[in-house]
């Protein structure tokens, strides 16, 4: 395949769609899955113990 | 300070800065006469200096390994000084050339003080100066708190900080001297460029050690937002600025890019600067700090992922919305407008996410000033992200394009969003830092909070009306078909526009002035008995402290 101009717009204009669509269904699944749902609450809760050092 | 160092550590530092002072002396010999040559003598400088600084302390006993026991907060508390001194220097620069526009008799017949040089003193000087360092000085508080770890080593926070800080002295003095690449927020010259790439290298390199030893399963998504500002400033940085020197010893390069493949870069990289620099990051802080202050979870944790990943997928695909009506081809201009567009979802679910975070605590966002900060920092971001996709479309530009409505909205996000968190979260992090109880004066942070709300105001509403006047002026026919008002015109109209806008900007720099001598004051201990050493619990300074006599 030659790099040319419209063979390049042609690639980007196309299944540069698809490939953000994708990404963002991924980071969708990701956010909505289940068994995440702990984690996320523990991880926003977890910032506001006023603990103040490292852990061994 | 530099007793927490290991002797090994001292050692190595003392080896990189021989190493930098040799290539000072290289820049110096091989730059006689060229602005090249006293940059070398300012590299030289500084290197020689700091080694005498390490010579100093270089025989002092080894650190007890106590100190791993607690996180390693050094290199923040030198930060968050130079921020307020860059926040000063850069701001002073602002009203200086803002006043220039007004009376351009205050050039001063000097070539350093014209406004094609002084301006970009004021822009680095903020957003790399002030803005950088608040990112360094706050990315290194918060990346230890989230991931219960200690910063890997003592070494390279401060080579990225000072080193960091290197950079924006040779970047400011540079432009006095007439360096320039031309490439807005881009401006220092290669050797620079090559400088901040190693600086920033060392400086992921610290992020992705200290989240590898980190005791905390979940990365908390601060830190994404403060690595994703890390990761694509660096991507952007080297891009944009491949050009190749004249010689080794000259400052002038020549860009890789010519014609409008320059124009797309440098507005890939312009635009993604404000995406990354001067939102990314400080997002970063709000999603640590306003929960933190508040003392209330974020609302959501889950949208906070959505409009970190959307703000990273569309992005960088925004910039050339800075190109409408150019020689960029017509369908990337659509393509830059339509994503500004959808941008807006995922920049309100941030600004949403932070008002709902203090829905339920407005009686602490009306006692206290410094999560009032923050709060106003959230409604700002709100407000410039819509301007900003509203400007991005096509026929809206042809209106706004080249006038001040753009510094308008510019400022409406870096002073209403940009430097509101930045000193919220400063005044957060300050006592913590020190272990006070609180800042010094709470009054202090009122007045500066008035300061710089009503600075913003003013400039704001300055600039929009003398960009949309600017814009109407240009664009207005009479019946014979001929523009109506000259160019000279439109400037006449601008000046009582211009002189608020200085005025604004100078209320703007008082506040920062205030801050500063508050937190000044803070460092010195003039307040409250000190904490015990690790306790940091900034929820307990959320009580107003007592006023007498009110």
């Amino acid at each position: 395949m030659s790099w040319e101009y419209e063979a390049v717009v042609g690639f980007s204009k196309s299944w540069g769609l698809f490939y953000l669509i994708a990404m963002a269904a991924g980071v969708l699944v990701y956010t909505f899955w289940p068994s995440n749902k702990k984690r996320f609450e523990r991880a926003k809760d977890s910032i506001l113990d006023g603990d103040d050092k490292p852990w061994k | 300070m530099l007793a927490q160092l290991t002797s090994g550590e001292r050692q190595l530092s003392i080896v990189v800065l021989i190493l930098m002072a040799m290539v000072g002396l290289a820049m110096a010999a091989a730059g006689r006469g060229d602005p090249i040559g006293v940059h070398g003598f300012i590299v030289l400088a500084a290197s020689v200096a700091m080694i005498f600084v390490m010579l100093s302390a270089l025989n002092a006993p080894e650190p007890s390994t106590e100190r791993l026991d607690h996180y390693y907060d050094d290199p923040s508390k030198v930060g968050v000084i130079l921020t307020m001194i860059w926040a000063m220097v850069g701001m002073f620069f602002g009203v200086w050339v803002a006043s220039l526009l007004a009376w351009p008799d205050l050039t001063f017949d000097a070539a350093w003080a014209s406004f094609g040089r002084l301006r970009p003193v004021h822009t680095s000087g903020v957003i790399f100066g002030f803005g950088g360092n608040a990112l360094i000085a706050t990315s290194f508080h918060v990346l230890q708190r989230t991931s219960r770890a200690r910063l890997p080593d003592q070494f390279s926070p401060w080579f990225v900080l000072l080193g960091y800080n290197l950079f924006c002295i040779l970047a400011a003095t540079g432009y006095f001297m007439g360096v320039t690449q031309s490439k807005e927020y881009a401006e220092p010259e290669w050797y620079a460029d090559i400088w901040l790439v190693i600086v920033w290298v060392v400086y992921f390199a610290i992020y992705i050690r200290t989240l590898a030893r980190r005791k905390e399963p979940h990365i908390y998504v601060a830190n994404w937002y403060y690595m994703a500002f890390i990761l694509v400033v660096a991507i952007l940085h080297i891009v944009n600025n491949l050009a190749v020197p004249v010689s080794f010893g000259h400052a002038k390069s020549y860009s890789a890019f010519s014609g409008v493949q320059d124009a797309m870069t440098q507005w890939w990289y312009g635009h993604n600067a404000v995406a990354f620099f001067l939102t990314s990051g400080f997002l970063g802080m709000m999603y640590y700090y306003l929960p933190k202050r508040a003392g209330r979870p974020i609302y959501s944790y889950r949208l906070s992922i959505i409009s970190f990943w959307g703000i990273t997928f569309m992005y960088m695909w925004a910039g050339s919305h800075h190109l409408h009506y150019t020689a960029l081809p017509e369908w990337v201009q659509t393509l830059g407008m339509t994503f500004s567009l959808v941008l807006l979802v995922p920049s309100w679910a941030s600004a949403g996410n932070a008002l709902a975070t203090l829905n339920g605590a407005w009686h602490k966002v009306r006692d206290d000033a410094t999560l009032r900060f923050m709060m106003a920092a959230a409604v700002f971001y709100g407000l410039t992200t819509f301007e900003g996709s509203f400007m991005a479309i096509r026929p809206v530009n042809a209106l706004s394009h080249y006038t001040d409505w753009t510094i308008g909205h510019v400022h409406a996000g870096a002073l209403g969003w940009v430097a509101l968190i930045t000193f919220g979260s400063i005044y957060c992090l300050v006592p913590a830092l020190w272990k006070r109880e609180r800042m010094y004066s709470a009054k202090l942070i009122e007045v500066h909070f008035w300061l710089a709300i009503s600075g913003t105001v003013i400039y704001v509403f300055a600039m929009w009306n003398s960009g949309i006047l600017q814009g109407l002026m240009w664009r207005t026919y009479n019946e014979n078909g001929t523009l109506t008002y000259s160019f000279i015109e439109s400037m006449v109209a601008m000046h009582p526009y211009y002189i608020a806008r200085a005025f604004g900007g100078l209320l703007f720099l008082l506040g920062a002035i205030t801050g500063s001598y508050n937190i000044l004051m803070t460092i010195r201990g003039h307040s409250q008995a000190a904490l015990q050493p690790g306790d940091d619990a900034p929820q307990r300074h959320l009580a107003p402290v007592a006023q007498p006599a009110e």
